[in-house]
């Protein structure tokens, strides 16, 4: 039996179940009052025989799966001729990969030896007793889950509380896997990391002034010896990170102030989804506005008063960086400054203060520490942002601070030294996720700080 | 930041075998009707002249008329939703940040015309202050809530003078030997009571003429109010105090006259005495005696 068909017979012994349960606690108290003599509702009941039937059969299904190839692999394996068994790993792998591709049926027996042949048709007959095996032993799962659940069912039986355990437990669980899966990637980037830091010393990559990771693959091959330092792309970062939060937080902040003070209804209502859509647009669509139109439209401006522009500029990926970010900051900001209490706007206003000196001393005050929070995140978002400078920023890694040179950033190195066929034990590749551990832990400072500077605001009022 | 005062359906003379049962709907349909007392006095501080209020299309006041006398206190009582807050708002023009509110009809303070086209709202809230039903202090320190006012107007020329005039008022809202040694601390840090009495040390602070008191009292308790009622006794020697209450005991406790408002009419207004003891009108015995509200 196929998984899917596994999984839906499955569901259905579950919603049969419930059904069950149900209806047991409607039996087991015929005698006593009907439902009113059960500790529980009588749908708890059915819940519980139906989380008895679904989780445990899940859990063998799931766990099956898990290792079912692995299991059969090495079955195969083991059953094949010593000569195959001590080849090196790789070819190993491709030998097997045409036992099971042709026991799918995918190539023809021309291609293979004898031995295989005689091999794919045991793998046939693994797999197929597997999925036997499987479906039986999910369902007998399932249904002793239910019967022992129906067989507790009893008046005094607390079905309710035992619900709410079972749930909390699950909740836990998702919570638990997206810190597994983030701990996951964490620790994947920490240990390819580990093994670029191996080749190339901590202290080059962390000060050394120089970018240009080009390296010699093959030993024929000429080209630079490749100097990592990463100090270039840090500083084009925050440069064009700076220029960007130069736009969107005066022009965010502003009109987060209007929209929540001093607009009309009907003016926000119609603004405010106007600026969200902005935030909608994929940042490739600002990649090339940023190319295309800005970037030109910048080196022309420049030229005519004389300025030597790079045609690739920081200013231009900064100031549509700048642009993407507006909508970020400022329903931030507007949802802050809304938080702020009437009752202060009132005190200030009922003293003799203008609309402007209520924003100026008593909103911003007593929002600013929220606002910090948001431009924080912005900020870390604006670092971790790739497709607009790929595309406008370009890629020459010049460490310098002048806005209309071009700069390159961290994430536009790690696409660029990612893009194509590359190879996993070179410095050169290893050094993306060098890079992207940098860009992790810079970003999670940033956003602990702007959580702890959104905590201490939680306090202020109230 | 709408305010739509809710008009609530008030019981009738419930119980009440004697009485002919009140028809209060008919009365509140009726437009013109007179207010029984004296809502004139002879030196008025503050005027207000057939006013009407309208939230949309909603009406909150109906063609209200009353003074409010010199250096004295009056108390505006009244069941929920009768407009007596939305009348105090009207007195410092708080009601124009309200977008759906619509003001009509001639106030005035000291003869000038407060809704005037060339009035500033700024030199009017300087000088009718007001304090909220919720104590509502800035989160600023106990000195920059006071010297929030002074410095916004420009009342002090020098730290010293700033100084002078917090310490003034914090002490004419009798908080300053509470406070004295803790300026610095934020005001939200202070019990319910020393925040509101740093409300009132908050709108004084700028040598208000009249101030307007929204329910001062509601958020408090017992031994709060009494220090508030005695400092708005205190108070009356130098301005003029408008305050809404639901609490009867307290209007009869502050003020000296009191007005009666019910379903955004004026029913009676006249000296806090005869109004407790003697109300001529139908509708303000039975709010007084408890009969409703």
């Amino acid at each position: 039996m196929e998984t899917t068909t596994v999984f839906l017979v499955l569901v259905l012994l579950t919603i049969i179940s419930f059904f069950m349960g149900r209806k047991r606690s409607h039996a087991v108290t015929s005698g006593l009052g009907g439902a009113r003599a059960l500790h529980s509702l009588p749908k708890h009941y059915g819940y519980m025989a139906a989380l008895w039937a679904l989780l445990p059969a899940l859990l063998v299904l799931v766990l099956w799966l898990v290792f079912e190839h692995g299991v059969i692999t090495r079955m195969v394996l083991s059953e094949l001729p010593p000569a195959v068994q001590d080849m090196p790993a790789s070819q190993q792998g491709l030998y097997f990969n045409q036992i099971v591709s042709y026991a799918h049926g995918a190539t023809d027996a021309s291609m293979l030896d004898e031995t295989q042949v005689l091999a794919a048709q045991h793998y046939r007959f693994y797999d197929s007793t597997s999925r036997s095996i499987k479906a039986l032993l999910v369902f007998l799962v399932a249904l002793a889950g239910a019967i022992l659940a129906l067989r507790q069912i009893r008046p005094a039986l607390r079905a309710r509380n035992h619900v709410e355990g079972i749930l909390k437990w699950m909740l836990f669980g998702c919570s638990f896997l997206a810190v597994l899966t983030t701990l996951g990637i964490v620790m994947s980037v920490l240990f390819e990391a580990i093994r670029f830091f191996q080749a190339i010393p901590i202290a080059d990559f962390l000060f050394g002034l120089e970018w240009s990771p080009q390296m010699a693959i093959r030993a024929d091959q000429v080209a630079a010896s490749g100097s990592f330092g990463f100090v270039p792309l840090l500083v084009g970062t925050l440069l064009i990170s700076a220029v960007a939060m130069v736009i969107a937080v005066p022009v965010g902040l502003m009109s987060a102030i209007y929209l929540s003070e001093y607009a009309t209804r009907r003016f926000r209502a119609v603004t405010k989804p106007v600026l969200e859509i902005l935030a909608g647009v994929p940042t490739v669509v600002y990649g090339f506005f940023a190319a295309l139109t800005v970037a030109p439209f910048i080196r022309g401006l420049g030229e005519s008063i004389g300025l030597h522009v790079a045609s690739e500029s920081a200013l231009a990926a900064g100031l549509v960086m700048g642009i993407m970010i507006i909508p970020f900051v400022m329903s931030l900001s507007d949802d802050i400054i809304n938080a702020v209490p009437d009752t202060l706007r009132e005190a200030s206003l009922g003293m003799g203060a203008t609309m402007n000196e209520t924003i100026r001393k008593v909103l911003l005050p007593a929002a600013l520490p929220g606002i910090v929070g948001g431009i924080l995140l912005a900020v870390s978002r604006a670092i971790g942002e790739t497709m607009i400078v790929v595309m406008a920023a370009g890629l020459s890694a010049k460490l310098t601070i002048n806005p209309l040179e071009a700069v390159t950033t961290i994430t536009v190195q790690i696409v660029t030294l990612l893009v194509g066929d590359q190879e996993f034990d070179n410095p050169k590749t290893l050094a993306a996720f060098a890079l992207g551990l940098v860009l992790f832990f810079v970003t999670l400072l940033l956003n602990v700080i702007a959580l702890y500077v959104v905590r201490k605001y939680r306090e202020q009022y109230e | 930041m709408e305010r739509v005062e809710q008009q609530e359906p008030v019981a009738g003379s419930k119980g009440d075998a004697i009485r002919p049962p009140l028809d209060i709907q008919a009365h509140s349909e009726q437009k013109d009707y007179e207010t029984i007392g004296t809502p004139f006095v002879t030196d008025p501080k503050m005027t207000a002249r057939n006013v009407n209020v309208y939230y949309g299309d909603k009406q909150a006041i109906t063609t209200i008329s009353l003074d409010i006398g010199r250096n004295e206190v009056i108390a505006m009582i009244g069941p929920s939703g009768c407009g007596k807050s939305t009348f105090l708002r009207t007195l410092n023009r708080m009601n124009d940040i309200i977008p759906i509110c619509r003001v009509e009809g001639e106030f005035c303070l000291d003869g000038d015309d407060i809704y005037a086209d060339d009035q500033d709202t700024v030199l009017l809230r300087a000088r009718v202050g007001m304090v909220f039903q919720k104590p509502n202090p800035f989160p600023k320190s106990i000195y920059e809530n006071v010297a929030y006012g002074p410095k916004i107007h420009g009342l002090a020329h020098s730290k010293a003078e700033l100084d002078e005039i917090v310490e003034d008022s914090l002490r004419r809202a009798s908080l300053f030997n509470e406070v004295k040694d803790q300026l610095d601390k934020p005001g939200t840090g202070l019990s319910g009571g020393q925040q509101q009495r740093l409300c009132i040390a908050r709108a004084i602070a700028v040598s208000p003429e009249v101030i307007l008191m929204d329910e001062p009292c509601s958020a408090l308790d017992p031994i709060a109010t009494a220090r508030i009622e005695e400092l708005i006794d205190e108070l009356k020697e130098n301005y003029t105090i408008a305050i809404v209450t639901h609490s009867m005991q307290q209007a009869a406790r502050v003020s000296q006259r009191t007005a009666y408002f019910h379903m955004g009419k004026l029913i009676e207004v006249g000296d806090t005495k005869q109004i407790f003891t003697m109300p001529k009108h139908e509708l303000t015995e039975n709010y007084i005696t408890g009969r409703f509200g």
